[in-house]
C-alpha cells in the first residue's frame, strides 16, 4: 500500500491550496499533486450584466491584478463594439491603455522581486521563514528594499494617472479611454524628484539586474539546478516576434524550442485551447488541444515570454536579453527559477516603454475611442504579470453578457506548478516519512517561482493559505501548515 | 460648533490619515472603504484640512512610505473575526510572515516604515465587523449599523487626538 503526503499553507501564496504526497512502502514518491480547493462562480455572476460594465466588474475578481482584468475585458469589448483586436483604437486611446499595462507589470514584478524572492535568494531556501521576508531583507541590505518600495509605488502611481483611481478603475472603456495623461503626470513621471522619476526607475532596474547576476554567479545550485523539468510555453508575441506585453498573436513552443502553435490570431483562441477539469482541485487544466490532455500542458508568465520571443525592441532589456539566450546556449531555459531573471528583464522593459510613452504626444491629444459595426462576440488577451491572460464574452440582443470564459495566469500554469511541486518531492522526500521544514520551504520557493495569485484562479476571497500532508494508502502519517 | 473649534485648531494638529481597505465589490468587505468616504466628507464638511483619506483594495509594500508621511494613521477595514461591532486597536510592529503573496497586515506596514522610513508614525486599527463576501456591491443591514457605530466612534477619537495636541 502506497503512502500520501499533503501540504499547506504555503506561506505568501493567495488562496487555499494543498499539497498531497503520496509514497510507497518503499519510500518512493508516486503521486504529487497541487489541490485548490475553493471556488467562486465568478463568469457566472456576470451573465446579464450590461456588457460595458465587465472592465470594472471583473476587477472584483481579486485586489491584485485587477488592471489586468480591466484591460482583458476591454480589449474583449473592443471586439464587440466593432473597434478591433487592439490594433484598432486610435492611438490616444492604444497608449494610455499600454502606459496603464506597463505601470501594473513593473509594480507587481518589483513587489513579487523585492518583496517575495529576493529574501528567499538573500537568506537561502533553507532560512527560517521568520527571516526570509522583506522586513529582514531591509535589516541586511536597506537600499534594496526602499527600491523596492518605490518601485512599487511609482507603478502603482501610474496606474492611478491612467486608471482614474486605485480601486475599480475605469479608464479603460469599450473602443479605448476615457482620458487623456494630464501635463501634470507627464511631468511629474519624467521630471519629478528623485527617486519618483522614470530615469531613476530604469536605473533601479538595471540595478536590480545586476543584483541578480552576482547572486547568480555565486548561487548556481539554487538558479539552475533547483528545480528544472520540460516544458512546452505558451504566450502572445508581436507579430514580428517582439515581446510585446498587450497585444499580439498566440505562439506556443515546444520543450525543443520548435513553433507548434504558429502566430494565430487569439480571437480563435478556443480551436487551439481547452481545459481538463480534474476531480481532485477546482482549478482547471489548460492545454493545446492538438497535443491532447497528457502533454498538451504548457507553461506561460515571464519565462514563457522570454523563450518564445525573438527579441526585444527596447535597447537595454534587449542586452539581458541577450546575456539570458547567451546563458541558456540559444536554447529554451526549463528552469522555473529563471523565471526570476525573466521577471527582472521585463521590469527593466517596461521601465523604458514607460518612458518612451511619457514622451509620446499621442497620450495627450486626439480621439479617445473608436467604435464600429457591433458584434455579439468578442476576445481579449494580454499578458499579464504571471503570463497570458484570456476574456471571452459573449452578448444578447439586450446588451447583456450572455457568457463569459476566463483563464487567468494562473490556472494557465496549473500543471507546470504541478510538476515543480512533484521534482521538489521526489528530491526531497524519497525514503522519508516526516515532512521537514526544508521540504516546505523548498515547495513554497517552487510554487512561488510562478507567483501565483490563487485567489484569482479560483476566483476565492482572501488569505486562504495551504497545507502539505503525507499519506501513506489511506493513512495520513505527517501534516504541516505554514506558519 | 464643531467646525469653528476644529477651523481654529487646523493648523495645529497633527496630520492624520484615515486609509479604508477592501474589496467594494464583495459586500461586507467595502466597510473600511466606505467609512474612509464618509470620514472624507465629515473632514470637508468640517474644513478639517490636515485629516486626509484614502483607500485600497488591500496593504501593500509602498503603504510602508505612504504612513511615513503622517503623525497618525487609522487603518480601516472589515473583519471577520468575533468582536462586537468595531474594535479599534494600537498597531504593533511585527515581523511575523502571517501576510500573503500579494498583501501585507498593519503591523507589517508599521515594522517595515519603522525599519526604513521612521518610527514616529502612531497607527491604529479599527475592525469593523462584516457577515457577508458575496460578488455584490451593498453591504448587509448588520454590517450597515457597525459602520454607523465606527463612524461615529471615529469622530469623537479624531477630535480627541485634536484636542490631545493642543
Amino acid at each position: 500500500m502506497g503512502q500520501k503526503i499533503t501540504i499547506e499553507p504555503v506561506t505568501r501564496v493567495e488562496g487555499h491550496g494543498k499539497v498531497t504526497i503520496h509514497i510507497d512502502n518503499n519510500g518512493n514518491v508516486t503521486q504529487t499533486r497541487l489541490h485548490i480547493v475553493e471556488f467562486r462562480g465568478f463568469e457566472r455572476f456576470v451573465q446579464g450584466r450590461p456588457y460595458w460594465e465587465a472592465p470594472v466588474l471583473v476587477q472584483r475578481l481579486c485586489g491584485i491584478c485587477p488592471v489586468s482584468h480591466h484591460l482583458a475585458a476591454a480589449k474583449a469589448l473592443d471586439v464587440i463594439v466593432g473597434a478591433g483586436t487592439g490594433e484598432g483604437l486610435t492611438p490616444a486611446g492604444e497608449k494610455m491603455r499600454r502606459l496603464m499595462h506597463y505601470g501594473q507589470i513593473f509594480q507587481s514584478h518589483s513587489l513579487h522581486f523585492f518583496h517575495l524572492a529576493s529574501p528567499d535568494l538573500l537568506f537561502g531556501i533553507d532560512a527560517d521563514p521568520q527571516k526570509r521576508n522583506v522586513l529582514s531583507l531591509a535589516l541586511e541590505n536597506k537600499e534594496l528594499a526602499v527600491q523596492g518600495v518605490m518601485m512599487r509605488k511609482f507603478g502603482q502611481e501610474i496606474i492611478e494617472a491612467t486608471a482614474g483611481k486605485k480601486i475599480h478603475g475605469t479608464g479603460a472603456i469599450p473602443g479605448g479611454i476615457n482620458k487623456h495623461l494630464s501635463s501634470f503626470h507627464k511631468k511629474r513621471f519624467l521630471e519629478g524628484d528623485s527617486p519618483m522619476n522614470i530615469k531613476t526607475m530604469i536605473e533601479w532596474s538595471v540595478a536590480a539586474l545586476e543584483f541578480f547576476h552576482d547572486y547568480h554567479e555565486k548561487n548556481k545550485n539554487i538558479i539552475d539546478e533547483f528545480v528544472e523539468f520540460p516544458s512546452s510555453y505558451l504566450s502572445l508575441v508581436r507579430k514580428d516576434g517582439a515581446l510585446d506585453l498587450y497585444h499580439g498573436v498566440l505562439r506556443a513552443k515546444d520543450q525543443d524550442g520548435n513553433i507548434i502553435l504558429h502566430d494565430v490570431d487569439y480571437q480563435d483562441y478556443l480551436k487551439y485551447i481547452d481545459e481538463e477539469v480534474r476531480n481532485w482541485s477546482y482549478m482547471k487544466f489548460p492545454y493545446l488541444k492538438e497535443y491532447g490532455k497528457e502533454t498538451g500542458w504548457y507553461t506561460v508568465g515571464p519565462l514563457a515570454r522570454l523563450n518564445n520571443v525573438d527579441f526585444i525592441d527596447t535597447p537595454l532589456a534587449q542586452k539581458e536579453f541577450e546575456k539570458f539566450k547567451f546563458y541558456n546556449n540559444g536554447k529554451l531555459s526549463h528552469r522555473p527559477m529563471h523565471s526570476h531573471w525573466a521577471r527582472l528583464i521585463e521590469i527593466l522593459h517596461s521601465a523604458e516603454k514607460m518612458e518612451e510613452l511619457l514622451n509620446d504626444p499621442d497620450l495627450m491629444e486626439g480621439p479617445l475611442t473608436k467604435k464600429g459595426k457591433k458584434q455579439s462576440e468578442g476576445v481579449g488577451l494580454l499578458e499579464a504579470p504571471r503570463g497570458t491572460l484570456f476574456h471571452h464574452y459573449k452578448i444578447n440582443s439586450y446588451d447583456q453578457i450572455e457568457m463569459c470564459n476566463l483563464i487567468v495566469s494562473t490556472t494557465n500554469n496549473n500543471q507546470p506548478m504541478n510538476n515543480a511541486v512533484n521534482q521538489v518531492a521526489v528530491k526531497m522526500m524519497t525514503g522519508k516519512e516526516e515532512i521537514s521544514e526544508a521540504m516546505m520551504n523548498a515547495v513554497e520557493v517552487a510554487i512561488r517561482a510562478y507567483d501565483p495569485c490563487l485567489s484569482c484562479a479560483t476566483h476565492a476571497l482572501g488569505q486562504m493559505p495551504l497545507e502539505i500532508s503525507l499519506f501513506k494508502g489511506d493513512q495520513l502519517i505527517d501534516k504541516k501548515q505554514n506558519r | 460648533m464643531i467646525r469653528n473649534k476644529i477651523a481654529e485648531m487646523r493648523n495645529n494638529f497633527p496630520r492624520i490619515l484615515v486609509y479604508g481597505y477592501g474589496n467594494p465589490g464583495r459586500q461586507d468587505d467595502a466597510l473600511g472603504i466606505l467609512l474612509a468616504e464618509a470620514i472624507d466628507i465629515w473632514a470637508r464638511e468640517n474644513n478639517i484640512s490636515r485629516l486626509e483619506t484614502d483607500q485600497n483594495y488591500q496593504l501593500n509594500i509602498e503603504d510602508a512610505d505612504k504612513i511615513a508621511h503622517y503623525d497618525l494613521v487609522i487603518f480601516a477595514d472589515a473583519s471577520v473575526e468575533d468582536i462586537d461591532s468595531f474594535q479599534i486597536d494600537e498597531v504593533v510592529p511585527d515581523t511575523k510572515i502571517d501576510f500573503t503573496m500579494h498583501s501585507v497586515t498593519p503591523s507589517f506596514v508599521v515594522g517595515l516604515c519603522h525599519e526604513v522610513f521612521t518610527g514616529k508614525t502612531k497607527v491604529y486599527q479599527l475592525q469593523i465587523k462584516g457577515y457577508e463576501w458575496e460578488f455584490m456591491n451593498s453591504i448587509t443591514r448588520n454590517a450597515e449599523n457597525n459602520l454607523i457605530s465606527a463612524i461615529a466612534f471615529l469622530k469623537k477619537f479624531i477630535l480627541k487626538k485634536i484636542n490631545s495636541e493642543n
